[in-house]
């Protein structure tokens, strides 16, 4: 599964990232490393791009740069 | 430097009189502005790093007997650039920009609901090994929150440096701030900490092989992971072909086969996700009421359906909110006029006061309510985190354009002036993508095509209300969506040719939403305020004396002659107010033919050909000409133009373009005539401080000169083909 899977509400862990592309790497320096816990918000029109919360910090990108993150569900949403 | 490996002791430290310079440095919206205004005050001084139009603000500050000079930086996540602005910020704190000493001491500003991102640029700070002060702003949402941060053990981990909770908003905590600030320059003897070993003995083992290369280790480390321009020509000139391989093989022995950066991220969120814990009593999570608004506008129907509600309301509000104030100040600049023109002797001295100063000037000022409203909404727009909003909900539709959401705000922006807007495009990190952008924002409805389209729209658009909205309120929309339209199909045609290339990215750190702050947006305002007037008095009046003089000058004798020679005449046949009417007459065609054989009536004659296809007189197309170096001047040459034509006559200016005529008598401002100079004035670029600042910015004429062509023609063909269909 990828950030790319992931629906509104739903909470994540980052098990791998393949940092090939430079706003991958971008995406890093802003936090998306492995081990880093994440939640994600929804998307914008069709869904593309997406948005996400990691410790309190909303970010967004784009699917194709999401389809580089392997995750592991954590838990849905809690309220 | 501190690194410096020499153990000379610097001479600045003897000398006493000399002043401390300070880096303001931290992530975006970290609120590093507002606490940069907030402890220099109005002590500021705006100026642009030599060679880059990257704006350099600086200010003072007193603290006893010492002076304190900040550099307030753009905002950065890190010490590797992506833009030109980033690369400024890293350059300035590595002190390699010529007339920007080397900082003194940092002060480091971090969002306090934002310690996670924020930790990875303190961690490269503090290996700076220079004083530094950590500013937590927002510390009143942290505590809305329930977040507690512990100060001291964050000081701790960053080797032993002050931090201050403050509120930049209200100025809580900034006496403190001062304090911690005022100590820690004096302080060289705290030691450096390392967040990556390996990282420092790479560049350790690197910096002797360079000996004498004066690159601190720090430049060393950033040539390590970043291919550090600066660095590796250093690196070269000390080693020769052998630098590269070099800076390889220590870069390999860190990194293997994975990308530096990635490496470097690994490593600084490790110690982060390790240290976080400690350093804050619970996660940042926006309180659920902002979260359930935030979640529900964010979804992307309810946004779309707010953004296009707002974008309409603000051109209501443009035009409806401002009349009574617009009003207010017509009848002052009237009332002045009139006074000048009957206490003055009649002659030059009275005319160029009245017709040209105050008439040209006031014709321009009177839109400053205008600009206001719609500086207001862009300032609350940024202020609020909403202009990132847009640019996450539009990226789609960007994309499809060839640009990418980033464009959005820079777009958006160019509604109010094209000049900060393009500057505004350095977020941009792609070159094809910015100068995609930079070419479709003068495109965007500037605020000084509002004068001549509230003119022209208030005089020739009949006032109706249509459903719920205004009948020229639309009209004027639909001015912008032309502007948009431009703007969209110059991005896409450019992507498509000259500037084609692989599709733009897009990341985004999209800030919270945020209380807009009244000092803040009132500082803001002013200061767009004071430029739009400080425009109106400076180049906007030089215009309009200019062409006061040119309308004026020269005065044919004996046209004056035949004036009072008729005037005598109809004295002695008429009386009462048929004499007077008939005097009226004849003042009126007396000053119609002293115009038209004045040098603007001879150059307007000269260039009435090229225009006449498009159905503007010899007087239109003069005012035209006279707005090519800054098209609001347009305006202010029509007043004068129309205001000398016909000095009895004492209604406005747009009822006096409603009377205008051919010589044959026919009207002048028809409507295919009228929606065909709108057209013109959407496309057509004229302003030469845009020009200027499109030279600026892609460092070649080639730009300007294709954009200054290109929007001419365009706008030619709009208004010849409207003006032509429309009168078939």
């Amino acid at each position: 599964m990828t950030l790319a899977d992931l629906k509104r509400g739903d909470r994540a862990r980052i098990d791998a990232v393949d940092p090939v592309e430079p706003s991958v790497r971008r995406l890093m320096v802003l936090g998306l490393v492995e081990g880093a816990e994440l939640e994600c918000l929804g998307g914008s029109l069709g869904g593309d791009p997406m948005e996400l919360r990691i410790h309190g910090s909303a970010l967004s990108l784009r699917r194709a740069d999401a389809r580089r993150f392997r995750v592991t569900s954590t838990a849905g949403a809690e309220d | 430097m501190a690194e410096s490996a020499s153990v000379s002791i610097p001479l600045e430290n003897i000398t006493v009189s000399r002043s401390v310079s300070i880096a303001v440095v931290g992530n975006p919206n970290s609120g590093k502005s507002t606490l940069f205004n907030r402890v220099t005050g109005l002590n500021q001084r705006t100026a642009n790093y030599p060679g880059v139009t990257v704006e350099k603000r600086t200010g003072k500050l007193t603290l006893g007997s010492r002076v304190f000079n900040l550099i307030d930086l753009p905002g950065i996540y890190s010490l590797s650039p992506e833009s030109t602005d980033e690369r400024i910020v890293v350059d300035v704190l590595l002190g390699r920009v010529a007339g920007t000493p080397l900082p003194d001491a940092l002060l480091a500003v971090v969002d306090s609901t934002r310690l996670y991102q924020s930790l990875f640029l303190l961690q490269q700070l503090a290996e700076l090994g220079r004083p530094m002060v950590v500013a937590l702003t927002m510390a009143d949402a942290a505590a809305e929150q329930q977040i507690a941060i512990d100060c001291d053990a964050l000081g701790e981990k960053l080797g032993g440096v002050p931090v201050c909770e403050v509120v930049a908003t209200t100025g809580k905590g900034f006496s403190a701030l001062r304090s911690c600030m005022a100590e820690a320059v004096d302080r060289s003897d705290a030691e450096t900490p390392q967040f990556w070993p390996a990282l420092r003995r790479e560049a350790v083992a690197l910096e002797r092989d360079v000996r004498g290369s004066d690159l601190s280790l720090v430049d060393i480390e950033r040539t390590i992971i970043d291919e550090d321009p600066v660095g590796v020509e250093a690196i070269r000139r000390a080693l020769g072909p052998e630098g590269d391989r070099r800076i390889a093989a220590h870069r390999n022995s860190l990194c293997g086969d994975d990308p530096p950066l990635a490496v470097e991220s690994r490593v600084r969120y490790r110690w982060i996700s390790e240290a976080l814990p400690r350093l804050q009593s619970r996660a940042p999570t926006p309180l659920r009421w902002k979260r359930r608004i935030v979640d529900w506008i964010n979804r992307p129907y309810p946004a779309t359906v707010l953004f296009l509600a707002l974008m309409a309301t603000v051109f209501q509000a443009v035009f409806a909110w401002a009349t009574p104030m617009m009003d207010l100040i017509d009848a002052a600049a009237g009332a002045l006029g009139e006074w000048v023109a009957s206490t003055l002797p009649a002659g030059a001295v009275a005319s160029f006061l009245a017709d040209g100063v105050i008439a040209g000037v006031g014709s321009v000022v009177i839109f400053l309510p205008q600009i206001l409203i719609l500086f207001l909404f862009i300032i609350l727009m940024e202020d609020t985190g909403y202009l990132a909003r847009t640019a996450f909900l539009m990226d789609r539709a960007m994309r499809a354009v060839g640009l990418s959401g980033q464009s959005v705000v820079p777009l958006i922006s160019g509604f109010a002036c094209a000049v900060p807007s393009i500057m505004a495009t350095r977020v941009i990190p792609n070159r094809r993508d910015r100068i995609a952008t930079i070419m479709a924002t003068p495109f965007m409805t500037c605020s000084a095509r509002l004068p001549i389209y509230a003119l022209l729209i208030a005089a020739f658009v009949p006032n109706l209300t249509v459903g719920f909205a205004n009948l020229q309120g639309l009209v004027l929309f639909g001015l912008y969506l032309l502007g948009i339209l431009g703007g969209v199909a110059t991005a896409l045609l450019l992507r498509k040719s000259a500037l084609r290339g692989p599709k733009p990215s897009f990341v985004l750190a999209l800030p919270e939403f945020r209380m807009p702050n009244a000092r803040t947006v009132l500082m803001k305002l002013a200061d767009r305020a004071w430029i739009f007037l400080r425009r109106a008095g400076t180049v906007i009046f030089a215009v309009a004396v200019v062409v006061w003089a040119l309308a004026y000058f020269p005065r044919a004798d004996d046209i004056e002659s035949q004036r009072l020679a008729a005037q005598v005449e109809v004295q002695a046949v008429l009386e009462g107010d048929a004499l007077a009417a008939e005097i009226a007459r004849i003042d009126n065609e007396a000053a119609a033919a002293q115009l038209a054989q004045s040098w603007l009536g001879r150059m307007g004659q000269g260039v009435e050909p090229l225009f006449r296809p498009l159905g503007w007189d010899w007087r239109v197309s003069a005012a035209v000409i006279a707005g090519f170096p800054a098209r609001e001047v347009v305006v202010a040459v029509l007043g004068t133009i129309y205001a000398v034509g016909s000095e009895a006559d004492e209604s406005s200016l747009a009822e006096r373009l409603t009377s205008a005529t051919w010589p044959d008598g026919r009207i002048v401002f028809t409507l295919p005539m009228v929606l065909g100079l709108l057209i013109f004035y959407a496309w057509c670029l004229q302003c030469a401080a845009t020009l200027a600042v499109i030279k600026r910015e892609t460092n070649t004429w080639r730009w300007p000169l294709f954009a200054w062509g290109y929007m001419t023609a365009l706008g030619y063909v709009g208004a010849l083909l409207i003006f032509q269909i429309g009168s078939v």
